[in-house]
């Protein structure tokens, strides 16, 4: 792919690389069709300076290619936001080498799967010639002909799991990829040997074929981890990466965030994402705090105040002086508490990995032993060595190695399904073995967005006239006063020429004279109720005043999924920032008797170790930014989509949607997949009792070798596929 | 069983041609959006240039 710049960075590039066409690449969000895919398309396109634009619907990116002068990033963000698309730059320099890993899995896999079908065929020829009346020549010439097509195919298909095995040789230890080289390596060669002599013991088919399924395996795991990797990085790409810089001279220019120095002047517009920790020079604004607090509510800021990067100024524009670089922001510490916290999660072994500490050993040592009980018997080291490749062939962990993928890629499927993204590839295993969970509260328990309560109270003509004054603010309870009345049916018009004075409210003008909505200060009322933080009030141009009542109410369904969860035997608490009052509320609505409030992100941790310390494996569910080192720190962790971008990073799942309903979904898929996988384990390994003993006393013959071996690695991807469809619903009781 | 000496080389080279094309298609890029293939299949407008 070619290079991507940034228009913030254009300024740095040389000239005669400016006279190419740009290629930039947009993470867009929320695009589920056909239609959208064109709309985003269409609108890309007419975006004058654009050649040509292309939208990835599987990753959710739109490819631009841009002429050098005109369409810079701003336009085309601001385009797709005009048709209602949210859209960023993607931050390029941290691609995985998944990526470029996947097609080179399906080159080997093709090569490999080439390589079986026809050498299978000539394989069944022979073996159907065994039965009747063959002639050794021709069977001779078969068996070249295999090997001719085997040898290249195993040459090339086979070399991840030869790099592999030799990396972990090379580091004195065994995994998996060590018997299937050996098996593999050994088959082949013992093979050709066989078939200079013109002897019947000839395996190429079941070498060849055991690749193509091992691929198959390797393929699904490499292609889910890339998947969650590229989910991983459209999300960093919503940091604010570039910062309206006032320059001396009274000019503005965008600079990306990491040029940025202590005492630039900065200017942050409505709507905007606050760079880099400042402090504020001229303006007023209501800062939305919430991806570092918790808290829904916007603070009001004035000069002399403090924000911090990654906040939103949800109105009013701020002239800001930065106080820190980048990399010394709030943001950056708690991203660096979280790699801290992270590292103890890398230590994480998988199930698969488990398996095949104990496996490769005794593979080898029942090869060897084959080997050595041939030839103590006296029978030479031609038969000896043939049973043992033969028990090698046998025993090869196909079945094993596609066993946990294909469960894994069957149980992430259900999830998508179920508006659950699954991050981690080993999540869902971390997932299945938790006994306590620990929620954060507000995003989490509750929606985290302030509700209008009490709407009955307030007659349709003051919620129409007070939409319509909100309709076009930013800030969270006019939005939640538009949803009111869409919900009511009241069909909303934005009122044109409304003031909006930060950090008070808004006022209309108009023939019968002014109306405000806003503070009861602003709308000079007198409230001394104590909800008045949560209260606004309008006051219509005849004097009229209603008022308006917020709250952030718990999920729907939040206090019956604890209910059941705990029934099922999980140990709940829950770790907030918020106050003492508003957190006991929560927790005696939901009915969880342990709470800590007023925590702070590194408290979090502290109680999460403790935790641990007693030997629990956490469940770590949160949203804010305050929750991200926590969210790393648990054994697994979900966050809901509305989090913040760092705590979906650090999250192993993200669930969609406004209920807490894909908790208990997401821990019965893990622990139907972990089901799925130990039976899985316990089909390949029934075939290796059956078939073990006949390789070992010599009676495995390539016709049996490659039936057993197609057999159960069959046998074990019908098993992972039950996963997709069976009903879950009951297993919950039985959890913990 | 001279028939062998020609329908084998046809059966490789069949399978050959199978296999080329699947490389071919996945250099070309073809399997790197499937859900928007799906989708653009559907549609009516002549396929715009791609990049």
């Amino acid at each position: 792919m070619a290079e991507t710049l940034s228009v913030t960075t254009l300024r740095d590039v040389p000239d005669d690389a400016a006279q190419n066409p740009r290629a930039l690449t947009l993470v867009v969000e929320g695009m589920h069709c056909g239609n959208c895919m064109r709309k985003v398309e269409r609108t890309l396109q007419a975006v004058p300076g654009v050649v040509a634009a292309r939208v990835n619907l599987s990753n959710g990116r739109a490819h631009v290619t841009a002429a050098p002068a005109g369409a810079d990033l701003d336009a085309l963000v601001e385009a797709l936001r005009g048709v209602g698309f949210k859209a960023y730059e993607l931050v390029e320099g941290t691609t995985p080498a998944h990526a470029t890993h996947d097609a080179e899995y399906l080159r080997r896999l093709g090569v490999a799967g080439f390589a079986a079908s026809n050498i299978m065929l000539m394989s069944v020829a022979v073996w159907a010639g065994i039965a009747s009346d063959m002639d050794a020549s021709l069977k001779t010439l078969f068996h070249w002909l295999s090997a001719m097509v085997a040898i290249p195919a195993v040459a090339y298909a086979g070399q991840p799991f030869f790099r592999s095995a030799a990396r972990a040789l090379r580091a004195r230890q065994l995994n998996m990829d060590v018997p299937i080289s050996l098996g593999v390596l050994l088959a082949t060669g013992m093979s050709l040997y066989q078939t200079t002599r013109g002897s019947d013991q000839v395996y190429f088919d079941a070498a060849v074929t055991l690749l193509f399924f091992l691929l198959i395996g390797r393929y699904l795991d490499i292609a889910m981890r890339s998947r969650a990797s590229s989910a991983a990085q459209n999300l960093l790409g919503l940091r604010a990466t570039s910062a309206t810089v006032v320059l001396p001279d009274g000019t503005t220019q965008r600079l990306p965030t990491r040029d940025v120095v202590p005492g630039m002047r900065i200017l942050v517009a409505a709507g905007e994402r606050i760079p880099v920790d400042a402090r504020i020079n001229r303006g007023i604004a209501e800062v939305d705090e919430s991806l570092i607090t918790g808290e829904s509510r916007p603070r009001r800021v004035a000069p002399g105040d403090l924000v911090y990067s990654g906040t939103i100024s949800v109105t009013g524009t701020l002239e800001t002086e930065a106080i820190a670089r980048e990399e010394n922001t709030l943001l950056a510490d708690i991203s660096r508490l979280m790699g801290a916290a992270e590292q103890a999660r890398g230590r994480y072994v998988r199930l698969a990995d488990r398996a095949s500490r104990l496996y490769a050993p005794a593979v080898h040592l029942l090869g060897l032993g084959t080997f050595i009980g041939w030839m103590l018997l006296g029978y030479g080291w031609e038969p000896a060595l043939t049973a043992a490749v033969a028990v090698l062939i046998i025993t090869c962990p196909c079945a094993l190695a596609l066993a946990v993928p294909a469960v894994q890629v069957v149980a992430s499927g259900r999830l998508f399904r179920n508006g659950i993204i699954l991050k981690a590839a080993d999540g869902l295993e971390r997932m299945a073995e938790i006994d306590t969970i620990v929620l954060d509260k507000t995003g989490t328990l509750t929606l985290g967005e302030p509700r209008l309560i009490d709407s009955t109270a307030i007659d349709d003509r003051a919620l129409e006239r007070a939409a319509s004054i909100a309709a076009s603010s930013r800030h969270p309870y006019s939005r939640a006063i538009v949803a009111a009345a869409k919900a009511r049916g009241i069909p909303v018009v934005a009122e044109g020429g409304v003031e909006e004075i930060a950090g008070a409210g808004l006022a209309h003008v108009d023939a019968s004279g002014e109306t405000r909505l806003g503070s009861a200060q602003f709308c000079e009322i007198a409230d001394t109720s104590p909800e008045s933080g949560s209260t606004i009030w309008l006051r219509t141009s005849d004097g009229r005043a209603t008022a308006f009542h917020f709250t952030d109410p718990l999920r729907a369904d939040a206090a019956e999924v604890v209910g059941r969860l705990r029934d099922a035997g999980f140990h709940m608490e829950i770790l907030s920032g918020d106050g003492r009052a508003a957190v006991a509320e929560a927790a005696q609505a939901v009915g969880i008797a342990n709470w800590q409030a007023g925590l702070k992100p590194a408290d979090k941790i502290v109680r999460i170790d403790q935790l641990k310390a007693e030997g629990r494996k956490v469940l770590m569910v949160g949203d804010g930014l305050n929750d991200a080192p926590a969210l790393a720190a648990g054994h697994a962790s979900l966050s809901p989509a509305s989090a913040a971008d760092i705590s979906q990073t650090a999250a192993d799942a993200v669930f969609q949607g406004e209920r807490l309903a894909p908790i208990i979904e997401a821990l019965l898929v893990a622990h139907g997949a972990r089901r799925r996988a130990l039976e899985n384990f316990g089909i390949a390994i029934g075939y290796n009792f059956i078939f073990v003993p006949l390789a070992v006393i010599g009676l495995a013959t390539p016709l049996i070798a490659a039936i057993a071996m197609s057999a159960s690695s069959i046998a074990v991807t019908a098993n992972a596929l039950r996963l997709s469809r069976q009903r879950l619903g009951n297993g919950l009781g039985r959890m913990s | 069983m001279t028939a062998l000496a020609w329908t084998i080389p046809i059966a490789l080279f069949l399978g050959g041609l199978g296999l080329a094309g699947f490389l071919w298609s996945l250099k070309s890029g073809q399997y790197d959006d499937l859900d928007g293939a799906s989708w653009r299949a559907l549609d009516d407008d002549p396929p715009e240039p791609r990049r």
